[in-house]
């Protein structure tokens, strides 16, 4: 089985600002953190496409407590959003004021993507980039 | 090799000795294969155990360690740790089921409160004091919305169990404890599982699966030991588990339905916020406690009454590994 889109491509692309996924030949289903397989019907048979970057938030938190690394960027809020394609991914929400961010302020809210770049530590294969959304007004 | 070089301290001379990695749960899945092993006739003892050192690692090197078992390519980049897993879970939940976050903060607490009650009076448990509903709803906010009080903590510890024949255990004990039920099931990371959340889908499948081994409902089960190493994570757990309906379980903590002396009698160890959560050693701790409670060899204030079956569920990293084991006394 051959993976169609690996995290090299997907992490070159997203530094550029190119937000990858895969699309399924056989169901249509849109991935968007990829795997080998379609998520709904795990067919193999996937084309690589260019996502929007937008969509809506479905979760969010403000992580105040970091991971050795990563404590120099706290508060920072990490969001889960569902892309207009379908599929949910997880990133950063920028240009909000980490504390003041209540429910019903953030879940349903129109984002779209812009690119960050975790430079890397002694724990990573080098450096990661993460989508990052503002909100789209 | 804490699993070759323990066989050997206990003079298990040359044994067979693996070890699991299921993330939380891997107490739970070294148990499953244990009694899968016995019952498929291929060895007649196994014993399972579960070790961890966590505390002394330090908060953010802990939270490091821990958030490897999230997605390390596509969501831990975003600073993804534990506690922000189960953060973007209680929102979603309030999200879901319609509950003011101020409200779902009150059952989130509660759900602390019971924990420390039971764990003060449990002398092998991590954290024991007494916490109050307001001082639960007001600790500092490690992800929003969840607190100190939220979380459980990073815990060293260990625990055993010896799996065995039911002849054998009959010989070995007055109070042999039969496994009646087991399941497992997995997901992928987070984000992947989208169409369930905040339910936990290998959760319903898991425990789906126990329930029809052992032959019984989620209304027969006396105690259980259930996997709240978020105040969020219990709401969540004992909804998947069928105890309570979706978006009510923080209700039931609220009346009283989860504790002693309830129908179901849920984490009388204080649960992995209060008795800890040794991360290595959870599983087979639960097994410990559910056989501890069912014997009635527990502290008094946390004896629960006519108990017969019991059952554990624990689960690994953000719902990769879900594992869930049924026991009922056998005397």
């Amino acid at each position: 089985m051959e993976y169609k889109l690996p995290w090299k491509d997907y992490n070159d692309a997203l530094k550029k600002g190119k937000l990858l996924g895969l699309k399924c030949k056989d169901c249509g289903t849109v991935v968007a953190n990829p795997k080998m397989v379609c998520r709904k019907c795990a067919g193999p048979n996937l084309d690589i496409v260019e996502l929007s970057g937008k969509g809506s938030i479905k979760s969010f938190t403000t992580i105040f407590v970091a991971a050795e690394g990563r404590q120099n960027e706290c508060p920072y809020t990490v969001v889960l959003v569902q892309l207009d394609e379908g599929p949910w991914t997880m990133g950063n929400l920028m240009d909000q004021e980490p504390a003041k961010l209540a429910l019903d302020k953030v879940i349903g809210k129109r984002v779209k993507m812009m690119t960050k770049v975790f430079p890397g530590d002694k724990y990573t294969a080098g450096d990661q980039a993460r989508p990052f959304f503002v909100f789209d007004n | 090799m804490v699993n070759a070089f323990t066989a050997d301290n206990m003079g298990f001379f040359n044994v067979p000795a693996n070890k699991y990695e299921g993330a939380c749960a891997s107490g739970s899945v070294a148990t499953r294969d244990a009694f899968m092993l016995v019952a498929a006739g291929f060895y007649d003892t196994v014993m399972v155990g579960g070790v961890e050192r966590a505390a002394s690692m330090g908060t953010p090197m802990a939270t490091r360690a821990f958030a490897m078992a999230s997605d390390g390519h596509y969501e831990f980049p975003a600073g993804l740790t534990f506690p922000g897993v189960f953060a973007l879970l209680a929102h979603l939940y309030a999200s879901a089921y319609n509950i003011p976050m101020s409200r779902l903060k009150e059952q989130l607490g509660a759900v602390a409160v019971q924990g420390y009650k039971y764990g003060k009076l449990n002398e092998k448990a991590h954290l024991r004091k007494d916490v109050t509903l307001e001082q639960a709803m007001k600790s500092f906010v490690v992800a929003s919305p969840l607190g100190l009080h939220d979380c459980c903590p990073f815990s060293d510890g260990a625990a055993a169990a010896i799996i065995t024949t039911e002849e054998n255990a009959k010989k070995l004990t007055k109070k042999p404890v039969y496994i009646i039920g087991a399941g497992q099931a997995s997901s992928g990371p987070m984000a992947s599982q989208q169409d369930y959340l905040p339910r936990i889908r290998a959760r319903e499948l898991s425990s789906q699966r126990a329930y029809a081994m052992a032959g019984i409902k989620p209304q027969d089960v006396n105690i259980c030991e259930l996997h709240d190493c978020f105040t969020i994570a219990g709401l969540i757990a004992a909804e998947g588990l069928g105890f309570f309906d979706y978006g009510k379980a923080g209700e039931a903590w609220e009346k009283g339905l989860t504790a002693l002396g309830s129908k179901t009698q849920i984490n009388l160890s204080g649960g992995l916020k209060s008795k800890g959560h040794p991360i290595g050693a959870t599983g087979v701790g639960q097994v410990y406690e559910i056989v501890k409670q069912l014997r009635g060899e527990v502290e008094a204030g946390r004896i629960p009454e006519n108990a017969r079956i019991g059952m554990t569920d624990t689960l690994g990293g953000d719902g990769g590994t879900l594992c869930n084991l049924i026991l009922q006394r056998g005397w």
